[in-house]
């Protein structure tokens, strides 16, 4: 296998994508903690902002990346029969693909704003 | 030369791991429970953004007992995350790579993720 399962990459995937995790992670909950999100409309309108959706889409781009990076390195220690380790790295690889495309429905479907 | 059988020892309970080895297994332990939490945090920002009665629904959920206690799980979870994975990114640019600065630093981060995690809880929940 080549690209972000091997290696170096992998390894700097795992660093970038934690960096963007800690910057959101910290600044996401003060940020919201400023803005109006008590009711429906204000958070769905806040939403719906390009910025707010950009940084949310770029959230779970990061936190699926590291997610797979750090369950792969969980599989490859305590999965030692290299069949069985094959057939759940891809069940694991087909969930997070699934968790990926679910989240990016749900932030797009929010990006016409509340009418 | 590889296939001679080697001692192997592997009695978790009589083995005496060092801070440094809790705070790293401590780190992947939260990393599985946090893996397993992006579906229903997925789940929940859906529901939010869904409807007015979603909405109202996800407020009436995260006020709910049990999952006040997941919450919390959770939390800890994240911050011991958070910590010890700064203090990995440090060990990575050669910062506190000493024995001895990486137990203390190894006590430090778990020490701090569980006082922010129960600073966090007393002031959110």
């Amino acid at each position: 296998m080549k690209g972000v399962t091997t290696g170096l990459n992998a390894w700097l995937l795992q660093r970038v994508s934690a960096i963007y995790l800690l910057l959101f992670i910290v600044t996401m909950p003060v940020l919201l903690a400023f803005l109006d999100v008590s009711s429906y409309l204000a958070w769905k309108n806040l939403m719906a902002n390009p910025f707010m959706a950009v940084t949310w889409v770029l959230f779970f781009v990061s936190i699926i990346s590291h997610a797979w990076v750090g369950i792969r390195d969980v599989v490859i220690d305590y999965v030692h029969s290299f069949k069985v380790r094959i057939i759940v790295l891809v069940i694991l690889a087909l969930w997070l693909v699934a968790m990926m495309i679910w989240v990016m429905q749900v932030l797009l479907m929010s990006q016409g704003g509340a009418v | 030369m590889l296939n001679k059988p080697r001692p192997v020892f592997l009695n978790l309970f009589q083995i005496r791991l060092p801070m440094t080895a809790i705070a790293s297994i401590l780190h992947r332990v939260s990393g599985v429970f946090l893996f397993l939490a992006i579906p229903f945090f997925i789940y929940l920002l859906q529901l939010s953004l869904q409807s007015q009665a979603g909405f109202e629904s996800v407020l009436s959920i995260t006020r709910s007992v049990p999952l006040k206690l997941l919450s919390i799980l959770l939390l800890w979870a994240l911050m011991h995350h958070l910590f010890a994975g700064i203090r990995f990114l440090l060990l990575d640019i050669d910062i506190g790579i000493s024995r001895s600065t990486a137990r203390i630093s190894a006590w430090l981060v778990s020490l701090t993720a569980l006082l922010v995690s129960i600073l966090l809880v007393g002031v959110c929940l």
